[in-house]
């Protein structure tokens, strides 16, 4: 392509770019002034006079929305870093029987992947919300003394209390993400050449000490990208929340929208959050990931 | 004359009517090497597989070092054979994760628990035999070929194995650097190891062999004595096999 050409094709998208952008932000404003809300973040002040079921800082109805919305995203947190454990122990277990020679153990955990993977995410949390735990007796259904319980109040546990809500969450997106893992998983085992496994067998290593000394240390480096990419989906997956009815940061962006009407501060914030916390998966992993590569003077 | 590899009757069928390995018996007396001969897919990388249990087989029976294995291949007993006998592959098979000398310090450290100290020491004694001493800290993917295998071969070597198993150990190098390999697995020979190669070397098998073993579709048509081998061979397929390798 000559110069002049390549010029001209850059400036054409500039102008759609930007044309684009600014009928976008004049009906925008338009439709602000129209409705004469205007565009301002004062109101996140204001007391958010409503009650949370879960919180794991104090929250009474008085509070303002900017503690709501610092609340919500406490509980996103909460539930993405436990269900990102939850998830990766059991998406390592079903990759390893995956990939592993027993077959029956292989059966079971390709059944599990087929399963998980074909049917959609919103339809197990309901699965396990109304199946899982609404279904359970609201007399305490398996009791131990006092110190584990479980009912359709959730678990509590020597005196933590996990509410069905988050419990239905953290099964829900875990299990769903776990079969994906465990697809990233087989794929980083089998990346690895069948010479490798030769080679620490003929030496007389056991299974369990080749695939920890030499399989997986050559296995990461193809199992670290897809992973954080699973990490990611589940973050953003985490506002499913609302439909079993957990708090999280979209949750309550939707009753601040619905009493205020700040629809679009509410999504700016909600965007922002999310886009902190996903560059925060992406750099921890990324460090994660060089340090693996740092390890591995060759190539 | 003790025998250290003893098969007897190996047969491995892969589909119905294809034989991987077809009623194979052979016997390997302590010092000896056996060449194995044979064209692509007659199954002698089969064979010297299923030594230390790299491959199964159906029927049969095989003795190593005097611990027998039949077709039920169990796992203690391979485990055993394991950690007497060293492999050399075609493709080094090298851990590119670890150094040259933690490849081969790697056995000896976790299959038979010595010291590091004392395991590094014993390395770089085996590498210094194989003159490359000076490779020690390096990674395998800065080497070259002859080098790879060369270190392969010290790994090998590593555990004190009393039977080494070559699988076309210079079939995957650049013609010029087969014969720093071949020199240091003749060096082997002399020093009296055990040792089964399988190799398309005719110069080198002359030099090294005490018998010859010749395989086509899973069979041996014959064990001769190199001399015997290479000059008159007994079968009229080993002669054609023999021709067809001289015109290269």
């Amino acid at each position: 392509m000559k110069i002049n050409q390549k010029i001209f094709l850059q400036l054409g998208i500039f102008i759609i770019f930007f044309g684009l952008m600014g009928i976008l932000i004049n009906n925008l404003t338009v439709n602000l002034a129209r409705t004469g809300i205007g565009f301002n973040f004062s109101w996140l002040f204001k007391p958010a006079s409503f009650a949370l079921a879960e919180h794991p800082l104090p929250f009474t109805s008085s509070d303002s929305y900017a503690w709501a919305l610092f609340i919500g995203w406490l509980n996103s947190l909460k539930v993405i870093v436990s269900s990102l454990i939850l998830a990766t122990l059991l998406g390592a277990l079903i990759g390893f029987a995956r990939a592993g020679k027993n077959s029956l153990l292989g059966f079971i955990s390709a059944a599990y992947i087929t399963i998980i993977r074909q049917t959609p995410l919103l339809l197990q949390l309901m699965f396990w919300y109304f199946v899982g735990f609404l279904g359970l007796k609201d007399n305490m259904f398996i009791q131990l003394k006092n110190i584990f319980s479980v009912s359709n109040q959730g678990i509590e546990f020597s005196g933590l209390t996990f509410s069905s809500e988050f419990l239905a969450l953290l099964l829900g997106l875990s299990i769903f993400t776990s079969a994906f893992i465990a697809e990233v998983i087989r794929g980083g085992i089998l990346s690895v050449s069948r010479g490798q496994w030769e080679a620490f067998r003929s030496l007389g290593l056991s299974e369990r000490k080749g695939f920890i000394r030499i399989i997986l240390p050559q296995a990461l480096p193809a199992i670290i990208p897809g992973l954080t990419s699973q990490y990611l989906n589940l973050a953003k997956n985490s506002t499913l929340a609302i439909a079993v009815g957990y708090s999280d940061i979209y949750a309550i962006n939707d009753t601040i929208i619905n009493q205020t009407g700040r629809a679009i501060e509410c999504f700016i914030v909600l965007l922002v959050s999310f886009l902190l916390l996903n560059l925060l998966i992406t750099n921890t992993m990324e460090i994660f990931n060089k340090l693996i590569l740092k390890s591995r003077k060759y190539s | 004359m003790e025998p250290i590899v003893i098969a007897k009757n190996l047969t491995k069928s892969y589909t119905k009517g294809l034989r991987a390995l077809d009623n194979v018996s052979l016997t390997v007396d302590r010092g000896k090497v056996l060449v194995v001969m044979g064209p692509s897919g007659s199954g002698k990388s089969t064979l010297i597989r299923t030594f230390n249990g790299l491959e199964t087989f159906d029927k049969g029976e095989l003795n190593i070092l005097g611990i027998r294995v039949d077709s039920s291949h169990d796992e203690k007993r391979i485990q055993k054979i394991r950690k007497r006998v060293g492999m050399v592959f075609q493709q080094f098979n090298l851990f590119p994760h670890l150094s040259i000398l933690e490849n081969i310090t790697l056995a000896p450290v976790h299959v038979q628990k010595r010291r590091q100290a004392e395991a590094d020491e014993y390395g770089m004694y085996l590498l210094s035999q194989m003159g490359i001493d000076s490779h020690a800290y390096k990674y395998p993917s800065q080497l070259s070929g002859g080098e790879q295998q060369r270190v392969a071969i010290a790994r090998a070597l590593a555990l004190k194995p009393e039977l080494l198993l070559f699988d076309e150990p210079t079939s995957a190098l650049d013609p010029e650097r087969i014969n720093e390999v071949l020199d240091a697995i003749r060096k082997l020979a002399e020093q009296g190891m055990t040792m089964v190669v399988v190799t398309h070397e005719i110069s080198f098998a002359k030099d090294v062999s005490d018998q010859v073993l010749f395989m086509d579709s899973g069979k041996v048509i014959e064990t001769s004595h190199p001399d015997i081998f290479f000059s008159n061979a007994k079968h009229e397929r080993s002669r054609k096999f023999l021709n067809q390798l001289d015109k290269h």
